[in-house]
């Protein structure tokens, strides 16, 4: 099938407020090329679960896309119609499972040379939609924090080399109670400045009391969670004749009642941790991997105005195996690795923050938890330089 | 096969977009203004035409060639730039100096690395699925070495690290094919055999995950495993057992019976896919970093192995490259090291350091090579026609 045949029943399953969208603008999706439908449409099908940031952008995009005349939708599209696909593509339930496409999109993409080439087109599409709809700024200006280091008690190695040279490094920051310190910070912020989703705390262990007007998610609480996704997964492992693609595609399909969430929940929420968990790589079985992709995700869909993220150890590297079992999570941890992790998972956060409107005027503060190391990167700090003088971390938001 | 994030490519507010050509000869630059800073390497491309390379004649007649793939896949930040050069000492200190280096070696394939390491193989962008057990659909270059040469079955080996991998040594090809391959061995198959059921201390080696962390499939071991041990490795299950749990990694475990094999068989063709870095994807920077550490390590273990063993020394070239790289952290759509799905040029652009018989050493050669240029140059080295083969020789080698 090809999108000038969409029907309405097409949209039959999708979630209500997905479907309303999806009918709304059936017209417009039916002048778009195969090649780029699909990938628009599993956002789609996801609006109910959206955060409003995500919402607001899909809304804006496909107002533009209804403001366009056909000549001008061909122009917009002229590098994705060149695409070549395959009949077995065209006939796959694209409408009804866009996200089974996309991966088979890729996969022919890959194979058939034309990876570039689409990566050209998305890369000119997405520019000249961020022209015509630009992203929304902020109310505020963006403050990421990152605590790494949880457990460790000397460290001789240099750390964030990464992000040192982006902003101030200071070597006597006053470590008593700062994490507390933090959490009060960013909970003033979310008072001033609500917002849904729009201030978040994340944590890689057990999560710290904290205010409720913070979006809280932490890898302790998700336990129950991991631990029937892990034998789920290893369920699946089992059954002859699955592969790594098969048991993509099978957790893909997974809803947030499957793994136990819900009861009553915070849908939007609960979806989110349920993706985490599903299309994160090592999320499963690495605290500080599920850390760091949380925080990249949750930067990239609900871009906050506020972010936390405190690293905690993770297991020690075992067989697989073992690690999937769930059985010795916890009992045996890596701290070192874990702040190397965490290191490199700060400066992702960082780049993240940075891909986001408002980055000039966006600060970031980076500390080595139970120690006087932090590095603060802001549009008045000055960059690659070091500061010795005694400070504590509420002066150096203030920075 | 990997898959990419078709609208995560363009998510990013502020950067522009380099081509992939402006990438990989970005790339290429930095890494030959670092070799040359850091080892003293001179610029190959400037010294060619007064300084010709050894002629292929006057190589001993037993030639022999050993590749290893670093793998899978390692970017520059954490290798050849500046602040990864403390991750490979061995290779900066002991093999570059002794090197011909390609600064610019550009898979132009499929990012998963079954199929790319296929496509080494073959000197052909295979295109089959990355996790189905499939052989190659080219003529690898075992067939090639032995059809042409009429080398037995015994002067081809690959040393290859996991499940998936064993299907590598021979095509599906018609005028190729059943018979004509290398043979391969699976060290893992090996120690599993050799256990019976029971490898609680060496659980470690058997790690067979890869593209994707939590798929780990079930290992096979049998008879067949136990006959190649003690038959052609010439290895009692108890010694091979007690040499396992000295050993920290699959790859250690992989190198181990290489060394073996060059020991007891000493095969002109030996290929050895190393895969410890690919513990990246389950997002890790540690793991992934000593995972680089210690295949630097090991590709100077085989060094030494080749300048020792009397049927090596003076007559074998050594290849170390990486399947391909990791993906640039400047890339919205990926997440880093983690994995290799953008397809983005620092994905797409790695290295390959050529070493051994033949070799003129420490030169650096920025121009753009294939990834499928390996198998002609190995051709051209040692005498046997890949005519199927998409990539051309490397001139500078030969």
């Amino acid at each position: 099938m090809l999108p000038p045949n969409l029907k309405p029943e097409q949209f039959a399953d999708y979630p209500p407020e997905a479907k309303k969208a999806a009918l709304a603008n059936l017209s417009t999706l039916q002048r778009l090329p195969l090649s780029f439908l699909p990938s628009l449409l599993r956002e789609l099908i996801d609006y109910d679960f959206k955060f409003p940031a995500e919402r607001k952008a899909l809304d804006k995009e496909l107002a533009n896309l209804n403001s366009l005349s056909t000549s001008q939708t061909e122009d917009w599209f002229r590098s994705f119609a060149q695409i070549r696909l395959s009949p077995q593509l065209e006939n796959l339930s694209w409408a009804n499972s866009p996200a089974q496409f996309v991966e088979r999109l890729s996969a022919h993409l890959w194979a058939t040379h034309q990876l570039d080439t689409f990566r050209a087109a998305a890369t000119k599409y997405a520019a000249r939609l961020r022209k015509v709809v630009p992203p929304q700024a902020p109310s505020v200006p963006r403050l990421g924090i990152a605590v790494i280091g949880q457990g460790v008690h000397e460290y001789p190695e240099p750390i964030f080399r990464k992000l040192r040279p982006h902003g101030t490094y200071f070597s006597r920051v006053n470590p008593g109670n700062g994490l507390n310190q933090l959490l009060d910070i960013v909970a003033t912020r979310a008072k001033s400045h609500p917002a849904a989703y729009g201030h978040w705390y994340i944590d890689g262990g057990q999560e710290t009391d904290h205010d409720p007007a913070l979006t809280c998610v932490s890898y302790n609480a998700l336990a129950p969670v991991r631990t029937l996704l892990l034998r789920k997964i290893r369920t699946q492992i089992e059954r002859p004749g699955m592969g790594p693609e098969e048991l993509r595609s099978l957790l893909a399909q997974l809803r947030p009642e499957d793994l136990g969430f819900g009861n009553p929940g915070d849908a939007i929420l609960d979806w989110f941790q349920m993706k985490v968990l599903t299309e994160g790589s090592g999320t499963q079985i690495f605290s500080t991997t599920f850390t760091q992709w949380a925080a990249r995700e949750a930067l990239r869909r609900a871009q906050p105005e506020t972010l936390l993220v405190h690293f905690a150890p993770r297991q020690r590297q075992k067989p697989m195996n073992e690690m999937l079992s769930g059985r010795s999570a916890g009992e045996d941890l890596d701290p070192i690795g874990s702040l190397v992790d965490a290191d490199m998972g700060a400066y992702y956060s960082w780049l993240n923050q940075q891909r986001l409107a408002g980055a000039e005027q966006s600060s970031f503060l980076v500390w080595f938890e139970g120690h006087g190391q932090a590095v603060v990167i802001g549009p008045s700090t000055p960059r690659g330089t070091e500061s010795t003088s005694a400070i504590n971390l509420r002066e150096l938001l203030l920075e | 096969m990997t898959s990419c994030d078709p609208r995560g490519a363009a998510r990013d507010n502020r950067r522009s977009v380099k081509t992939a050509r402006e990438g990989s000869l970005k790339l290429a630059y930095d890494r030959r203004e670092f070799l040359r800073a850091a080892a003293g390497l001179a610029a190959g491309a400037t010294l060619f035409g007064s300084s010709p390379f050894l002629p292929a004649a006057t190589i001993p007649k037993k030639k022999k060639v050993v590749v290893i793939t670093f793998g899978g896949g390692a970017r520059d930040q954490e290798t050849f730039a500046l602040e990864g050069q403390e991750n490979i000492p061995h290779l900066m200190r002991d093999l570059i100096p002794q090197s011909s280096f390609f600064t610019q070696v550009v898979n132009r394939g499929i990012l998963g690395h079954y199929v790319a390491t296929a496509s080494l193989a073959t000197g052909v962008y295979e295109t089959f699925n990355n996790f189905a057990a499939t052989p190659p659909e080219s003529p690898t270059i075992f067939e090639y070495f032995r059809k042409d040469l009429k080398r037995p079955a015994s002067d081809a080996w690959v040393v290859a690290p996991s499940n998936g991998f064993n299907r590598i040594g021979e095509s599906s090809h018609r005028s190729y094919g059943q018979g004509l391959g290398a043979s391969v061995i699976l060290p893992k198959h090996l120690l599993t055999a050799a256990m019976s059921g029971h490898s609680g201390d060496v659980e470690h080696l058997l790690r067979d995950n890869y593209e994707t962390p939590y798929y780990a499939p079930e290992l096979g071991g049998t008879e067949f495993e136990l006959q190649q041990l003690e038959n052609i490795l010439k290895l009692s299950v108890d010694d091979f057992k007690a040499h396992a749990r000295t050993l920290a990694s699959p790859d250690e475990l992989s190198v181990y019976i290489a060394r073996q094999l060059m020991r007891q068989l000493a095969p002109s063709l030996l290929w050895i896919t190393m895969h410890d870095i690919d513990i990246a994807h389950a997002g890790t920077y540690s793991l992934y970093v000593d995972g680089i550490r210690r295949t630097d390590r090991l590709c100077a273990d085989v060094w030494k192995a080749i300048q020792t063993e009397p049927e090596y020394a003076g007559n074998t070239t050594l290849f170390i490259l990486p399947d391909f790289g990791r993906d640039s952290d400047e890339d919205a759509g990926g997440n880093g090291f983690q994995h290799h799905r953008t397809g983005d040029a620092l994905s797409r652009t790695t290295w390959m350091l050529a070493l051994g018989a033949g070799v003129r050493e420490g030169l650096v050669f920025d121009r753009r090579v294939d990834s499928t240029d390996l198998v002609p140059t190995v051709g051209a080295m040692m005498g046997f026609s890949p005519s199927l083969a998409q990539g051309k020789p490397v001139s500078e080698l030969l």
